[in-house]
């Protein structure tokens, strides 16, 4: 069995930067102080007051900004390959640093399907020469994700798959998962599943409740995406497998999964940032912006994401990183295709709608935000002195508006296009290196 | 009233009650040998239909017409659509013929909405898939307070495919909004959940119809029986059949049409005097004009006629 997934990115040099005076924030290290951070050849050197600036450093002046740890973001699609016109590695990669995130895992529902050693070699080539930020690919559950037989994952596995999924579709029969289940034992890695009971689900487009039911829209129960949960669980303790649940939606869903931890399932999830933060009353206007499967919910529904995202239920936050083509956008509700951007909006979106109200402690967001790779075995992006450089400076009171100067991701369907949200990521370091500058963020004076 | 007819929900009881009174004046012209008025002498409105419809569209067709209106009709088939031309290239195309409105019927919700923010012109929504069928819920208020007299108070059930109905949903809102007391009823497999949120009842069996003062049946559609919505239309018609026995002699009977005789309805309702069924298709005709008129014409001009005495400027 091959050890951890493969990250590729680009070979930039290594950074050494100075960030003096900076709010420095990371609560899994201990980490909550004011103080200059110093970056040298790429890893985290030093923390502390008045630090000497080393000769060739980048000064950065850190008033009014604060350090995190830069964000992992396991659920993203680059659409490569298939669908370049809508993004590729280059610009999600960058979309991905301009959102302060220092790692991100790509799905592998592209065309073709990331289901062979070979394709999944190619895009790490891609990666090797496009990438802003390291990347990593998944690669499918099924041949052609098409809920049949199994890919050769033990081979993935060995050429570097991050793990296995079918995103975008379920695997609809529970003999084919109980089957992965049992091949994950030889192959490893993480199994991540798209919850999604067809048959329950059929031709729904928006959550089904009220607002489905006044616009005269196909509905998608709560329960095509909790009876799914519910019983791959089960096959996964009973497998003793483990699995991790992509974007939950639902308070079922919730249910189900605290259900399953009690009695030991090893069971991992994610919840989007759209889901915490928006609901169906959103869909109200049939805005296409804000179609995504699984769809917005209600407000009990996000209540009980919100509730299980602090409680550590939910581990962790994914985007669901979707991009799309104006022209696929601008259609008709019903035949406009499901899926939102979001990796540039992600940390700004909570911090506004949940730290800034005091729903959710700032601290907890950059745990949670930080945390995506751990079902998968990757690393947690830290600032204690000796770890690799995976840093985000942050203007907490900056307030934009979504899309007006443009987005780094090649598409603009974005579910918070047009808001005005508060806290704006300034710099990006990732994996040692500069992966991000804001355009009117100055360059820090170079000794 | 705004600009465009998108939905019930964007009217007003006083809106409604304006295009009811105005339709009133206009069926006084129906009546005239010379059924024409010059209003909209010179300005020009696009019918563009995605969807196959009879009444619909010849009823817009003569609404605009009898306003002395240019009409042109588009059908999906055979047209740019067809040829993979997107809903917005196509309105974007019609709008270059500065049309004053457009009517369109799609088979997808929210399709007009979208349209409107196209095109510089007053849209009107012909039914968007299962969402809102407004015009019809206008004609149905119509007929019904003419027959009636008062809509006030009414009990009304609709019963039926309310999940698949447009109709039902712009109807719920319409009666409702005109204080009416709105029960729908239907096999459960065919009500949505939420469907209490519209602020009607849900009923399940006919037990109580004898309360109602209206009884609206809607049409039962053969090809969604293909899902296992409900077993059989064997089954369905004798649940929720309205027939001799079930319409009561003081109860007024509505149906959109086409009607499935022998499903929802039995023939002997639909000829009864109970029924108001031609009343309906008749009133299709007064009710556009009056909401072409509304829309394009008369709103907040004394007297209403300042697009008719004045020459249309050029844009």
């Amino acid at each position: 069995m091959s050890g951890l997934p493969a990250l590729e990115r680009t070979q930039t040099p290594p950074a050494t930067v100075l960030v003096r005076s900076v709010r420095l924030l990371d609560p899994r290290a201990g980490i909550d102080t004011r103080a200059d951070l110093l970056v040298r050849q790429g890893e985290i050197a030093e923390l502390g007051d008045s630090l000497e600036a080393p000769e060739g450093v980048e000064l950065v002046d850190g008033t009014g900004l604060h350090a995190f740890p830069a964000f992992v973001d396991p659920h993203v699609h680059l659409r490569t390959p298939g669908r370049e016109d809508e993004e590729d590695i280059d610009s999600g990669s960058r979309a991905a640093a301009a959102g302060g995130f220092c790692t991100i895992l790509a799905q592998p529902n592209t065309e073709p399907v990331v289901d062979s050693a070979p394709v999944l070699r190619s895009l790490r080539e891609h990666a090797r020469v496009e990438a802003r930020i390291p990347v990593g690919f998944m690669a499918a559950v099924t041949v052609g994700q098409r809920g049949e037989g199994l890919t050769e994952m033990a081979e993935l596995a060995d050429a570097g798959a991050a793990g296995f999924t079918d995103d975008g579709l379920p695997v609809r029969s529970a003999g084919v998962l109980r089957q992965a289940l049992q091949y994950q034992r030889l192959a490893g890695r993480m199994i991540a599943l798209h919850e999604e009971d067809p048959s329950l689900s059929g031709q729904g487009v928006m959550h089904e409740g009220d607002v489905s039911a006044q616009l005269g829209v196909a509905g998608i129960p709560s329960v095509s995406e909790s009876t799914m949960v519910a019983r791959d669980c089960a096959l996964a303790r009973y497998e003793g497998g483990r699995i991790h649940v992509q974007h939950v939606s639902a308070r079922e869903t919730v249910e189900a999964i605290e259900t399953a931890k009690a009695n030991g399932t090893k069971v991992s999830c994610e919840v989007t940032p759209h889901h915490l933060l928006l609901t169906d009353e959103a869909v109200r206007d049939l805005d296409t912006h804000m179609k995504m499967n699984p769809p917005l919910r209600s407000e009990q529904d996000r209540e009980a994401l919100v509730a299980a995202l602090r409680s550590g239920l939910i581990d962790c936050v994914a985007t669901d990183h979707a991009p799309h083509s104006r022209e696929e956008k601008e259609q008709p509700f019903e035949l406009a295709p499901m899926g939102v951007t979001g990796l540039e909006t992600a940390f700004a979106a909570i911090h506004t709608g949940l730290v800034l109200p005091g729903v959710v402690d700032l601290g907890l967001v950059i745990e949670r935000m930080t945390c995506g790779g751990v079902p998968f075995g990757l690393p947690v992006p830290s600032l204690a002195p000796g770890s690799p450089a995976n840093v985000c400076l942050v203007d907490l009171d900056a307030d934009w508006e979504v899309g007006e100067a443009g987005y780094e991701s090649r598409s603009d369907n974005c579910a918070f296009g047009g808001r005005r949200l508060t806290g704006r990521v300034r710099m990006t370091i990732a994996d040692g290196s500069v992966a991000y500058r804001e355009r009117t963020f100055a360059l820090g004076a170079v000794v | 009233m705004r600009r465009h007819l998108l939905s019930v929900d964007d009217l007003s009881r006083e809106d409604i009650e304006h295009i009811l009174g105005r339709a009133e004046s206009f069926a006084e012209v129906s009546g005239r040998e010379i059924k024409k008025v010059p209003t909209l002498r010179g300005r020009t409105v696009i019918n563009l239909f995605y969807e196959a419809s009879t009444r619909t569209q010849s009823s817009f067709e003569l609404a605009a017409k009898r306003l002395s209106a240019d009409l042109v009709t588009i059908k999906a088939a055979g047209s740019a659509v067809d040829k993979g031309e997107s809903l917005k290239d196509t309105v974007q195309t019609l709008s270059a013929y500065d049309p004053a409105a457009i009517v369109i019927r799609t088979p997808h919700a929210g399709a007009a909405g979208l349209v409107a923010g196209w095109t510089r012109a007053s849209v009107l929504n012909a039914g968007d898939g299962k969402h809102e069928h407004p015009t019809q819920a206008l004609l149905d208020l119509f007929a019904l307070k003419r027959r009636a007299g008062s809509l006030e108070g009414l009990r009304v059930w609709i019963v039926g495919d309310v999940l698949h109905s447009r109709v039902a949903r712009s109807n719920v809102l319409a009666f409702t909004r005109m204080g009416c007391h709105v029960t729908v009823c239907g096999p459960p497999t065919l009500i949505p959940r939420g469907m209490e949120s519209l602020g009607c009842e849900v009923r399940y069996t006919l037990d109580e119809l004898g309360s109602a003062d209206v009884v609206y049946a809607l049409r039962m559609q053969r090809e969604r029986m293909t899902g296992s919505f409900v077993p059989s239309l064997r089954e369905y018609a004798a649940r929720y059949q309205i027939d001799g026995r079930r319409l009561g002699p003081s109860q007024l009977l509505m149906h959109p049409g086409p009607v499935n005789r022998g499903v929802e309805l039995a023939a002997e309702v639909i000829d009864s005097p109970q029924a108001l069924i031609t009343e309906q298709v008749e009133s299709g005709v007064v009710v556009r004009m009056a909401v072409l008129y509304e829309l394009l014409a008369g709103r907040g001009v004394p007297g209403g006629v300042r697009a008719a005495e004045t020459e249309p400027q050029p844009a």
